[in-house]
């Protein structure tokens, strides 16, 4: 069953059978905390089918303990699609947290924390509400939170205080943002009014994803390429169907009419498979690499040509390729017009 | 695992939950139904089923009811089973919601999502239903992760094998870890080089095949006062521009090196005069080429020629 209420459910995982029993273990505390519970939210929250679920009551129902006196240690009814659980013995309480369960809430809840903290209130994320669930957590996994301290989340740089100050002040007051935005693949400085939508936090760059007026067109801005911003006098008005991006499909996914980009890499161009999401990564031996790419934008394609040099070679498309040749020729020729001036500027 | 497996392992957890006293296999086989009659087939499943309810991080205990008593028994002593008491507002509730998700496409998702079970049938109400001002997400990070995660929560060195930028072959590397960083976006793990006796920073990407775990458990000590995520940092900041170039930037463009700029003014033609500053003459004049005919370097010398170097190198 998909439902959308149930959207942080375990992904399958196929050879990890003792799921089902940490279902069971979670399942009688769950009902007992909530005295009754309908079957339907139950089986959303757990993330499986109401069938799942009844067949998971009845084994609970069914378990029987033989010696010194046969006995069932737990009763339980689903009458009307409602929940009750009326005896459960020593499973009335949840299993205490795991270290990489600990670690996975308290590492988020850490990162969240650093967002909030680079941002002035109001922050995107209450600050205080993000410390008091810390140390609550902490106090609950007990020895089990110790590792993540081990793990560490560093968000952006903090020359873009100012900007995320900004953004989540536009944000909380509903207002629309002017922006001056570098657009690298063009080399463009672009001005444009954006009425934001959220802050996305992806791979450690910070974006937002806004109704941008001139595209008409929902579009991300990484604020570290944001020129300039103001927020103006005016109310944000984000059209109904604007849809915001499926953050866990990618930011970024080919399109139809995208080039297909082949690139030669040698030892030293190879920072090029780790800076950008290739469809293909082929080793071609003492460290070379082939790479593929998508991408919209012939002109990103050139400048990463130029700037790699010797070190990376366009197989396809060979018409870019030439063009490459022909912009390296044209930016040398330059060189023979402009003479040196052959005084080195001094150092300090 | 089949129905009846489940039901033997929750009988089991049920049965040792129950029990104050610790309970010896005889007694045990006797109480959940589900082992096999002869003796050495069932204690074979015991050993296996202990393994499973251990590895769900059930404390299962060994131990005896008295100094007289000659058998071990075992026993989940209900302190060590049950979380602790916790209430959370509904602001907190929220946040820890909206932290599970930072772990949606990443490797700890599945462990999140453990908790967030756990946490709801504690009473909390963890639900998704407002619209946050923020998402917060890490990717699916490179495939060293799980390994070099597991080897910093229990303290066991590893050896993998490590393509350092530029070189064309990997190389074994003996590391005792002492932390991951997710720094940019990008995974780092740092600690100590056993083959180098140095601190090290290795990026995640760039480890090639398995990590392999080359110590027991526990054999790792990390430093008093070891600042992983200071470590980090150091290797990858960049150092601070320390030289001034002057460029020739076409009006209009170029706004990738005028963002930076520390001056500039119009000079002939179309053209502007622009002094930027930078520290590494090869990076900044990879970056220069990138422009093509928008920018020029002038000065100084030896970043003009690497410009040049540069645009040869793409005409080849």
């Amino acid at each position: 069953m998909s439902s959308p209420k149930a959207p942080s459910r375990r992904p399958p995982r196929p050879g990890h059978s003792t799921d089902r029993l940490q279902r069971l273990l979670a399942l009688v505390p769950y009902v007992i905390s909530r005295k009754v519970v309908g079957l339907a939210e139950t089986a959303t929250t757990f993330g499986i089918s109401e069938r799942e679920l009844v067949d998971d009551l009845n084994l609970l129902w069914c378990v029987e303990l033989r010696a010194p006196d046969p006995y069932c240690p737990i009763d339980l009814s689903y009458e009307g699609g409602e929940i009750v659980v009326s005896q459960a013995e020593s499973m009335d309480r949840p299993l205490r947290l795991g270290v990489d369960e600990a670690s996975a809430l308290l590492v988020g809840l850490r990162m969240l924390a650093e967002v909030a903290h680079a941002a002035a209130e109001p922050g995107p994320a209450d600050r205080s509400a993000l410390s008091r669930t810390i140390a609550k957590l902490e106090a609950a996994a007990g020895e089990a939170a110790a590792p993540s301290a081990q793990v560490t989340i560093q968000v952006d740089q903090v020359a873009e205080r100012a900007v995320l100050a900004t953004v989540t002040d536009a944000l909380g007051h509903g207002r629309r943002l002017h922006l001056s935005y570098y657009v690298p693949g063009r080399d463009e400085a672009t001005e444009r009014d954006v009425d934001p939508m959220r802050l996305l936090v992806v791979e450690g760059r910070t974006y937002l994803e806004g109704w941008c007026r001139r595209a008409e067109a929902v579009r991300l801005f990484r604020l570290d390429r944001v020129l300039g911003i103001d927020v103006l006098e005016v109310a944000a008005e984000v059209p109904a169907d604007a849809k915001p991006v499926d953050v866990d499909q990618g930011l970024f996914r080919p399109s139809a009419g995208d080039l297909h980009v082949v690139i030669d890499l040698s030892v030293y161009g190879r920072w090029v498979a780790e800076y950008y999401p290739c469809e293909n990564v082929t080793e071609l031996g003492d460290g070379r690499l082939r790479v593929t790419l998508r991408t919209p934008d012939g002109g990103w394609v050139r400048r990463l040509a130029l700037r790699l040099g010797e070190n990376g070679r366009i197989v396809e498309p060979v018409d870019l390729a030439a063009a490459v040749r022909r912009d390296a020729a044209a930016a040398l020729a330059q060189y023979s017009e402009v003479p040196d001036r052959g005084q080195p500027v001094a150092e300090g | 695992m089949s129905r009846r497996k489940t039901e033997r392992l929750l009988g089991l957890v049920v049965c040792l939950l129950s029990s104050e006293r610790y309970l010896t296999a005889a007694q045990i086989r006797d109480a959940v139904p589900g082992y096999p009659d002869s003796f050495d087939a069932f204690k074979r499943m015991f050993e296996r089923d202990k393994e499973e309810l251990r590895e769900l991080g059930i404390p299962l205990e060994t131990g005896a009811n008295s100094a007289v008593e000659e058998e071990a028994g075992y026993r989940i002593p209900r302190q060590a089973y049950v979380l602790p008491e916790i209430r959370l507002e509904p602001d907190e509730a929220a946040v820890l919601a909206l932290a599970a998700r930072v772990w949606r496409q990443a490797e700890l998702a599945g462990a999140a999502a453990g908790a967030l079970l756990k946490l709801r049938a504690a009473g909390i109400d963890a639900e998704e239903t407002m619209q946050p001002g923020i998402e917060p997400r890490l990717r699916a990070g490179e495939a060293a992760f799980g390994r070099l995660w597991e080897a910093v929560r229990d303290r066991r060195p590893v050896a993998f094998d490590y393509r350092a930028a530029g070189r064309s072959e990997a190389q074994r590397r003996h590391l005792e870890p002492w932390g991951v960083v997710n720094r940019h976006g990008r995974w780092y793990v740092a600690g100590h080089d056993s083959g180098r006796e140095a601190v090290r920073v290795f990026r995640l990407s760039r480890v090639e095949g398995p990590v392999e775990f080359s110590g027991p458990a526990g054999s790792v000590t990390v430093p008093e006062g070891a600042d992983v995520r200071e470590t980090v940092r150091q290797w990858d900041a960049h150092p601070p521009p320390q030289r001034s170039a002057v460029l020739r930037v076409r009006r209009g463009a170029g706004h990738g090196i005028r963002r930076y700029a520390s001056s500039e003014q119009p000079d002939s033609g179309g053209w502007d005069l622009v002094q930027a500053p930078f520290s590494d003459v090869g990076w900044f004049a990879e970056h220069i080429a990138s422009f093509g005919t928008d920018v020029i370097a002038l000065e100084p010398a030896d970043l003009r020629e690497a410009v040049m170097t540069q645009l040869k190198g793409a005409l080849a």
